[in-house]
């Protein structure tokens, strides 16, 4: 497989804070990676890094592309969608406007009305609120609407913080399962960061473990899983 | 009581013009969280703009639809050229750049076309409207054109890309860059479209008010009171403040004793405290919570 997203010595930071230390990894195509670690790792600092949204230095390529020197609008339009932490749900507009907003760059106008309908069979519950105030939606339902605006897109990179945040957790074993089968079924490669690091790797392919600011691990999910420091640090068992 | 009446629909008639003014408002504080005190002035420019092309022989109605493009294109450069540079500047800066543009525009228009009053036509003709006494035909081609100018605005912002682009660029501008939104472009639309909207406003009012550089700083006042009393968040509510502050100020000058047309003014502050103790939010506007 080859590698999708590479990233290279990558430092960021927040005014005078350095958050990344020279972190290097890389996506393969078609993989679903999770990215784990304590608070303040810096695991939300190299998603927002990958998209342009806080100061940093080193190489990010996508698809052979550099992606330091465009803004966060650009890189998204090439195909990177991000579901920030906290969802960024437009809650003054309603469910329908905020899928409509995921594929904002899209032209393809047919492409879109169907793009929604498949949402909405994705996430059945969106559709029974197609015209509330998704300020009005659960938060569990909110963040199936900031999966399914992402996914409006057509990605082929989706990032996702901490999904699973303040949810419960039957529906955070559902959203899990649809982010499986969009990453089997829409060959959309996916990095998610993640609290629950048990969950994560039982869904993902890669894993890589971060400590302040540095990668400290990486491998199968399989081998992170089983590993004996990793099960002490993150797993709690 | 046909006093009365006639209060109410000359209260409508100059609320048209505040409505105006007020949606000018609430764009650009939907865009950038200020307001702009020097949006009655850039309505003054523009009206003088099509003052002189006027003079120059052009149509009224040609006049009319230039003025407002150009103002359009005026609006997104002072944008690009001022408040560009100053987004991330402290508030107390942006406030002196506001200023500064206000003086700037005053004194221009002065200097150009000096400071006299002038005469300013108005196509709708001043016979009585309809065979009524109550309103002329000039306060009802007002309230028509603002009416008009609502709907297609009701309708950009509702059915077409760009406009729910701007709206999601207003609610939450970084999940707007998220979705791949130039949000920067978006607030340098919202400021053309409200130098353009701005322009509407002043050359409907210019008739009545005369044209002079000092033309517009009642009128501003008066469309800020709107935009307080409907909530800067809402563009529906900005347009309803407007009838209300009109209907409100022309009532108040006739009834209640000793206010008079000199003390009209004081009505709209004090309109605008009243508002802000008891309901700070507006009308419409939604009440702004942070999680702390």
């Amino acid at each position: 497989m080859t590698a999708m997203l590479n990233i290279r010595d990558l430092r960021a930071y927040y005014g005078q804070v350095q958050a990344l230390h020279g972190l290097t990894f890389s996506l393969s195509e078609g993989s679903l990676t999770a990215l784990l670690g304590a608070n303040g790792a810096g695991k939300t600092t190299t998603l927002r890094a990958i998209c342009n949204m806080v100061r940093s230095t080193g190489a990010i390529e996508f698809e052979g592309e550099a992606l330091g020197a465009r803004s966060t609008e650009n890189i998204v339009r090439l195909g990177i969608a991000h579901v920030p932490q906290g969802r960024g749900t437009f809650t003054t507009l309603t469910v329908e406007e905020n899928l409509q907003l995921g594929a904002i760059s899209r032209k393809d106008r047919a492409g879109i009305v169907s793009d929604i309908e498949r949402m909405y069979e994705h996430f059945p519950v969106l559709k029974q609120r197609y015209t509330q105030q998704a300020g009005t939606l659960s938060g569990g339902e909110q963040q199936m609407l900031a999966v399914a605006r992402a996914l409006m897109l057509r990605p082929r990179l989706m990032l996702l913080d901490e999904p699973s945040f303040g949810l419960a957790p039957l529906v955070v074993r559902d959203l899990f399962k649809i982010l499986g089968k969009i990453n089997r079924e829409d060959k959309v490669t996916i990095l998610v960061v993640e609290q629950n690091a048990q969950l994560a790797l039982e869904l993902a392919d890669q894993a890589y473990v971060i400590e302040t600011g540095r990668i400290v691990m990486s491998g199968p999910a399989k081998d992170v899983a089983t590993n004996e420091d990793v099960r002490k640090s993150y797993l709690g068992y | 009581m046909e006093l009365f009446t006639n209060q109410i629909l000359a209260g409508i008639s100059t609320g048209a013009i505040y409505a105006c003014m007020a949606l000018a408002v609430v764009m650009i504080y939907q865009a950038i969280d200020h307001l702009n005190f020097a949006q009655g002035e850039m309505a003054m420019f523009s009206t003088f703009i099509s003052w002189q092309l006027m003079q120059w022989g052009i149509p009224y109605w040609w006049a009319f639809l230039i003025t407002i493009a150009v103002s359009f294109v005026g609006g997104i450069a002072i944008e690009r050229a001022l408040f560009r540079p100053l987004a991330k500047a402290p508030i107390l800066t942006q406030v002196a750049g506001f200023i500064a543009l206000f003086s700037i525009i005053n004194s221009s228009a002065g200097l150009i076309w000096d400071f006299t009053i002038k005469q300013y036509p108005t196509p709708f003709g001043s016979s009585p409207f309809l065979g009524s006494q109550l309103i002329s035909t000039h306060q009802a081609g007002m309230i028509g054109v603002t009416v008009l100018l609502l709907i297609a605005l009701y309708v950009f912002f509702q059915y077409t890309r760009v406009g729910l682009a701007m709206r999601a660029a207003a609610s939450v501008p970084e999940s707007a860059r998220l979705v791949g939104i130039n949000t920067s472009w978006m607030i340098a639309l919202g400021w053309g479209m409200a130098a353009a909207i701005g322009a509407i406003a002043g050359i409907l009012i210019a008739p009545v008010v005369f044209l002079e550089p000092n033309m517009m700083g009642g009128v501003l006042l008066y469309g800020f009171a709107a935009a307080v009393l409907g909530g800067l968040t809402s563009p529906f509510g900005a347009v309803v403040g407007g009838f209300l502050v009109g209907i409100f100020e022309n009532l108040a000058g006739t009834y209640i004793p000793g206010v008079g047309n000199e003390l009209k003014l004081p009505i709209a502050l004090a309109l605008i405290v009243t508002v802000l103790v008891v309901k700070p939010a507006g009308l419409f506007g939604r009440p702004i919570m942070k999680r702390v």
